[in-house]
């Protein structure tokens, strides 16, 4: 139920993340580049069935949290996420017994791994998402009602904060987003933490292992010279939604998030046709020719039409061909508590969510 | 309209002359050790193959791969101080950490780690350690180094931390040659300190090759403007180009490919360029390079910049081989082939000479390569085949086989059936390929400034009116221009909506520069 996770499993963890990370959740490339040094330095990790927590254990529950355009510039750094991890033990005065991803997709399916090198806890096959998402009330912890806080915040700059309690989780996310907003947009947190019983009863379970086969899935194909995009269907039973190129990419950055949209121009099939994707960090409602045709929280997802890489909110650029696909979102999400939190009305748009996957 | 195209290549010098997509006259000659020599008899013998006729130029566009063969034979390349203010972010992930060991090796950085930098929205990160960054001058100094990089944390944004850096450093070391990250790349700290390293290994070759290029044209009686081809086919001054090799870094692949769509008037297929030093494997989309969509990386560095999606390889006809070992490459006798080649009566084998004991070409003296084993000269040619295999099958995308256009004065070494392979094209003026994509190369103009006090379509707007304007001024006609490219980052700190915006426009020669008359 506790396994050696191999160095040889970095790389497709680290593609699968990033596919499932809908765009946002940072690239994984730093961290995966920190966890490959770390493996270098005699440093290891290991993976833990959820099953083989037992209920009153206590898990650490990290991430990196900001924009990540900024990421991309002050990149991760392990020693931060241990610290965070540390804050938060210091701050209970308890040990934990094991730390787990927020967010699978992008960058933080790797953070637990980074701290858990360091600390030599095992890493939990678990997230709270089964993707990633921008905000911390838009967890499958926070749909299950769970306690929110407290939270430990660390900078590099030696700035350590615990926010205490919270209302809410939108409060939870209000503060401490303010607070990372305060230390330029990026930092590396210890979320509530949670009971054994949590994980099991609301964690999204086995998503390591399901972003680790996808990535191995992307790599074989290409290693085939099969279609990686339909690896990447078949392996998720995923949808095509358009083909095209980008013609237009209007990004903002407004209070640590990353908004804007990006225009699509139809290629082959969908010649003719335009899709406008909007995102806050990750790609949120997508509308073709103004009708929208996908939404939060089924995953949309943009990848390079040739060699099936995702494609981030943050790098896509003008001329990029891309094919837009979209995955099914945890069922968590899509209960009617699910898309209160997650739904396209939490992103702003005033639409009932109709999944491309609906019959 | 007439244009003089040359590529300079690490064994070949090729030059084109056209008259619109005429060519009137193409000429290969060895590149020699001077660089200049070589590129001046390659104009004399195009003027002279247009008789004692007058001949008016009204473009000289070179393309080189010499700043490419040197990162992927990590050789000619600077020692480099790299300063990189960020501290205490990103410490981590050092400068070069995901370099190839080789090539890190062989830049040999001395590196500093500093104090710094800015937020993304403006604010120092912490203030700026001067101190630290004048006691580097000095060890830089004492190191006797020149080239030094230096990368600040979110600079695209706020240039400051490096502007002063730099002046620090020149201060103490006024012959320093500093590239300033924020001036080749975009955000994302260890790709654009990536390129920024990668640039100041550079500086001597590039200054070197430039300074060459131009006593040659001065040589040979040409006053006409000259361009060096870019990465994306299109040619800016020289001047320029040589402050930025790493914007010529696939100018020549690029020409070629554009070259290769030109002669085998094949829009879609794969495009094998074998030089002398390095091959370059490139697919074509509608007579263009496919563009990389991601990273895309040079010698095994990691980089974000536009440049083609082409697949590098150090074989070229003046690649060396062990005798001992059998291993091919990745050195090149590069242009000293006509002394080092065993069939140039040399002491060293190279692909050439297998190619030529193996009968499938006929260079030199034959009978200096009767001497190689039959069978050691099979399996090394099977070698050879079987990269040129390999580098067709990365860059493929899907399992069907497609057709392959071979360009490149080594051409000879792509056999005429591969695995994959439906068809391969040999191609008129093959040889000369990549002068040919060069002297068609466009101009661009290109903008890269803060805009404010105006919408973000307005500013496209001003920032595309620029670019276009200083096309027309590098000499294109107005009436061709158009947009390659537009990318916006908005600066929430400035008030004013401000954005900082890059724009490329391309248009073709329309107003003839000054003439040359030979």
């Amino acid at each position: 139920m506790i396994r050696e996770f191999g160095a040889d499993e970095i790389d497709p963890l680290a593609i699968g993340a990033w596919i499932l990370g809908t765009g946002g959740g940072g690239s994984p490339y730093l961290a995966q580049l920190n966890l490959k040094q770390l493996y270098a330095e005699g440093k290891t990790c290991k993976l833990m069935d959820p099953a083989a927590l037992d209920d009153d254990d206590y898990v650490a529950v990290v991430s990196k949290m900001g924009a990540p355009l900024v990421g991309q510039e002050r990149l991760v750094d392990p020693a931060h996420l241990a610290r965070a991890v540390q804050v938060m033990e210091d701050y209970l005065g308890k040990k934990f017994r094991a730390i787990m991803s927020v967010e699978i997709g992008g960058g933080n399916a790797i953070s637990p791994f980074l701290a858990g090198a360091i600390l030599d806890y095992p890493v939990v096959d678990a997230d709270a998402m089964g993707r990633a998402y921008p905000e911390a009330q838009m967890t499958s912890f926070a749909i299950g009602d769970l306690q929110m806080y407290p939270l430990s915040l660390v900078d590099c700059r030696d700035n350590e904060v615990v926010v205490a309690r919270a209302a809410s989780w939108k409060w939870m996310e209000r503060i401490s987003r303010k607070v990372c907003t305060e230390v330029g947009s990026t930092s590396a947190t210890c979320k509530a933490p949670r009971t054994g019983k949590e994980v099991k009863e609301w964690g999204v379970l086995h998503t390591v292992t399901k972003a680790t086969r996808l990535g191995r899935a992307v790599l074989e194909a290409r290693a085939a010279h099969s279609d990686p995009i339909a690896a990447v269907l078949e392996h998720e039973g995923g949808k095509i939604l358009f083909k095209g190129k980008v013609s237009d990419m209007d990004r903002t950055t407004t209070g640590g998030f990353l908004r804007g949209t990006a225009v699509i121009e139809g290629l082959d099939t969908d010649r003719g046709s335009k899709l406008e994707l909007a995102f806050q960090n990750e790609w949120a409602v997508g509308f073709r020719d103004g009708e929208p045709i996908v939404m939060t929280p089924d995953l949309i997802c943009v990848l390079d039409t040739v060699s099936g890489e995702a494609i981030g909110t943050e790098t896509l650029r003008y001329g990029q061909r891309v094919t837009v696909i979209a995955l099914p979102a945890p069922d968590v999400l899509l209960t009617p508590k699910g898309l209160d939190h997650v739904g396209p009305r939490a992103f702003g748009y005033d639409l009932d969510f109709k999944s491309v996957f609906a019959a | 309209m007439k244009r003089i195209g040359i590529d300079v290549g690490g064994t070949n010098t090729d030059a084109v002359l056209i008259d619109k997509s005429t060519v009137l006259a193409a000429v290969k000659s060895p590149t020699t050790s001077d660089v200049m020599s070589g590129v001046v008899n390659s104009i004399q013998r195009l003027v002279k193959a247009q008789g004692d006729a007058p001949l008016d130029i009204d473009a000289v566009m070179i393309g080189t791969t010499h700043f490419t063969n040197a990162v992927v034979e990590r050789a000619r390349l600077d020692r480099v101080a790299a300063i990189r203010i960020a501290m205490p972010a990103a410490a981590s992930l050092p400068p070069m950490v995901d370099w190839p060991a080789d090539l890190r090796a062989c830049v040999n950085p001395l590196s500093f780690m500093v104090a710094g930098g800015h937020e993304y929205d403006g604010r120092p990160l912490v203030p700026l350690d001067r101190d630290a960054i004048r006691d580097a001058a000095m060890r830089i100094r004492d190191a006797g180094i020149t080239a030094v990089g230096i990368t600040a944390l979110f600079s695209p944004l706020t240039a400051e931390c490096e502007l002063e850096a730099a002046e620090i450093v020149s201060s103490v070391l006024p012959e320093a040659r500093i590239t300033l990250s924020h001036r080749l790349g975009r955000i994302g700290l260890l790709e654009r300190e990536n390129v920024t390293l990668l640039n100041a290994s550079l500086q001597s070759l590039g200054q070197s090759t430039v300074e060459a290029f131009r006593n040659a044209l001065e040589s040979a009686g040409i006053r006409a403007p000259f361009y060096l081809t870019q990465n994306d086919g299109t040619v800016v001054l020289a001047e320029v180009a040589a402050a930025n090799p790493v914007y010529s870094f696939a100018s020549g692949p690029t020409n070629s490919m554009r070259g290769a769509a030109f002669l085998s008037g094949l829009a879609d297929g794969m495009v094998v360029d074998v030089g002398g030093t390095t091959s370059d494997v490139g697919c074509l989309v509608n007579g263009f390079p496919r563009e990389a969509n991601n990273i895309v990386e040079v010698g095994g560095v990691r980089t974000l910049f536009r440049m083609p999606d082409l697949l590098p390889m150090a074989l070229g006809g003046g690649t060396i081989i062990d005798p001992e070992t059998g291993k091919i490459g990745p050195r090149s006798v590069g242009y000293r082939i006509t002394e080092k080649a065993l069939v140039f009566g040399g002491d060293t084998l190279t692909t050439t000479d297998i190619a030529v004991a193996a009968g499938i070409v006929e260079i030199g003296d034959r009978d200096r390569v009767k001497h190689l084993d039959g069978s050691l000269v099979d399996s090394l040619l099977k070698g050879i085949h079987q990269m040129i295999e390999d580098g067709v099958d990365r860059m493929k995308t899907s399992a069907g086989d497609m057709p392959i256009i071979v360009v490149g004065g080594g051409s000879f070494l792509v056999p005429h059936q591969l695995a994959g392979v439906s068809e391969v094209v040999h191609v008129e003026h093959a040889g000369v390929a990549n002068a040919l994509g060069a002297a068609m190369a466009q101009v661009s103009g290109e903008v890269d400034q803060v805009f404010s006090g105006m919408s973000r379509d307005a500013a496209l707007a001003a920032a595309q009116e620029i670019a276009t304007q200083r096309a027309v001024e590098a000499g294109a006609d107005l009436g061709t221009i158009s947009l390659v490219d537009a990318e916006d980052i908005p600066i929430a700190y400035l008030p004013g909506d401000a954005r900082r915006v890059r724009a490329r426009v391309v248009g073709t020669i329309g107003t003839p520069g000054m003439k040359l008359v030979a």
